[in-house]
């Protein structure tokens, strides 16, 4: 029985595997990066679809808002002519399909044999509510090692972009 | 007497509300599943969303021109049609049917993308902006954070306009623009915390129906509301900051390469994105669809709600034409000094000052929780 939520798992995650692998077999580096964007957003939509609305928006807002503008930023900082060429096809193609082949299928494995707590109530009522407290309360000793953790992380960057 | 004016005015008031629940309830007596009912109802409140969005928006470009006019003593469009009421059907006319210029050695996909894109993005903010009390198209839960979030998917687009342009300007243009838009996104977001720590919830409905039941947060938030303004003229590009676009200065910035209607789509969201910060202002700030009034002075709500909403986001414009009028543009490192020197930390004191009054209040027992 196909239902309306498989048939969106169905599409979402076409477009999510269509998108990575453009990201990584392209041949343009800029559309890499463009195709990337494109996961993030099936990621995003992925979130909505499992009802965590607030993970979803903070999705688009933290990796396509702020690590694409990173990546790209990267990308056309370095710009080469040479566009075309800047993916070059890989000697060892052969190998790595070998490698993630096995990988694929021992990951395949391990997630079939889990048993997952499966929530079967449909969620409602507001995620933000819920957490606001777990992030201010519950667990406020590692949002606040995570924030210091961010601070070092500019700091260091504005230190090395310094000119003097 | 009272009471045929009592029913008019409901009705008028509630013209949209019970248009929509008519439609509903014809769609759901055609048999049609709930779910599809619903999408339809989604469809047509798209439809007639943005036909308001793209009308207000010729509407806007006149007073533009004319109010700018006025401001610089002379008279603005005064040819096509009375008053040069029909200049903004002129222009659309004529970026209508003006050649499509495709640059050479552009990456034809990414640069035809960007304008999509950013016009995509500029219109799915107003999504969870409430016209009336029951005029939303989405009552989400993380509005505000659904409006930032969308709002800095622009990014890509204007760096895709850069890169697929195939242009040093272009490129620069771009990559100016997404710094001065990243680096104004951080004090608009502080200063929307202000507000979103006073109401409790990042629902527009919520936050609207607080500045019911209290007073309006522009009195409580005055701070952040300026912030908001400011921060939010230089996130649309507007004058003082619209370094990345002006003639005079990298010619036209990311859409230099656009001509026709894909220049078009630029100008639409451009605008867009100015009505959105004048719309998000007053529902966040000025009470939304609330009616100006003293209680016992004076009363005008007989006024409709969804046409308060109108004159508020209105008179908000008004002050972007104002300014534009009025001040001279920032150099790109006034701009970022302004940014993150400037507005960042008066909105992080914003916060800190809100949470302190709030916490000393409640010590006191001053105010309700």
């Amino acid at each position: 029985m196909v239902t309306a939520e498989t048939l969106v798992f169905g599409v979402i995650a076409l477009i999510l595997l269509g998108a990575a692998l453009m990201v990584v077999t392209g041949k343009n580096i800029v559309h890499s990066a463009l195709y990337l964007v494109l996961s993030f957003g099936a990621v995003a939509a992925f979130y909505i679809v499992l009802q965590a609305d607030f993970l979803a928006f903070v999705q688009i807002l933290i990796y396509i808002g702020a690590v694409t503008v990173l990546l790209i930023f990267a990308v056309v900082l370095t710009y080469n002519a040479n566009t075309q060429l800047s993916n070059p096809g890989n000697a060892q193609r052969l190998l790595a399909a070998f490698i993630s082949l096995v990988l694929l299928v021992l990951i395949g494995v391990v997630l079939l044999n889990t048993v997952w707590p499966l929530n079967p109530a449909p969620f409602t009522g507001s995620t933000v509510a819920l957490m606001g407290p777990l992030l201010y309360q519950t667990y406020a000793l590692p949002f606040e090692i995570a924030s210091v953790l961010l601070l070092v992380a500019l700091i260091g960057a504005i230190i090395l972009a310094r000119e003097d | 007497m009272g009471d045929l004016l009592g029913n008019i005015s409901n009705f008028i008031n509630n013209i949209f509300v019970n248009a929509g629940s008519a439609i509903q309830g014809f769609l759901l007596g055609l048999g049609l599943m709930p779910q599809a009912v619903v999408v339809i109802m989604a469809i047509i409140g798209i439809v007639i969303l943005v036909g308001f969005l793209l009308n207000n928006l010729l509407v806007l470009i006149y007073l533009e021109r004319k109010v700018v006019g006025f401001i610089q003593d002379r008279v603005g469009p005064n040819r096509v049609g009375p008053a040069g009421l029909l200049q903004s059907v002129a222009d659309a006319i004529k970026l209508l049917i003006k050649e499509d210029i495709v640059p050479d050695r552009a990456d034809k996909l990414v640069w035809a993308l960007a304008p999509v894109i950013i016009t995509a993005q500029a219109l799915m903010v107003y999504a969870v902006i409430p016209f009336g009390p029951r005029l939303i198209l989405s009552d989400l839960n993380v509005g505000l954070l659904y409006i930032i979030s969308v709002s800095s998917v622009v990014t890509v687009g204007i760096l895709m306009a850069g890169w697929g342009s195939n242009n040093k300007y272009s490129l620069l243009g771009g990559m100016r623009a997404v710094a001065q838009f990243i680096s104004y996104e951080i004090p608009l977001g502080l200063a929307l915390i202000g507000v979103i720590m006073l109401v409790g919830s990042l629902s527009t409905i919520d936050i609207v129906n607080f500045q019911a039941a209290n007073t309006w947060l522009f009195i409580l938030q005055p701070l952040a509301f300026i912030i908001y303004f400011i921060a939010g003229m230089a996130e649309v590009n507007r004058v003082p900051f619209d370094l990345v676009e002006a003639e005079s200065e990298i010619v036209a910035g990311y859409h230099t390469e656009y001509s026709g209607m894909r220049f078009a789509l630029f100008f639409l969201a451009e605008y867009l994105n100015q009505w959105t910060l004048a719309s998000l202002g007053t529902t966040v700030f000025l009470g939304g669809w609330l009616p100006i009034g003293i209680p016992g002075v004076f009363d005008l709500s007989f006024i409709p709600p969804y046409l308060w909403y109108y004159i508020k986001a209105q008179a908000l414009f008004f002050v972007l034409f104002w300014v534009r009028g009025t001040l001279p543009r920032f150099r790109i490192d006034q701009l970022m000094g302004f940014a993150w020197k400037g507005l960042i930390p008066l909105a992080l004191f914003n916060i800190f000052a809100t949470a302190a009054i709030w916490i000393v209040g409640n010590l006191l027992n001053f105010w309700r929780a």
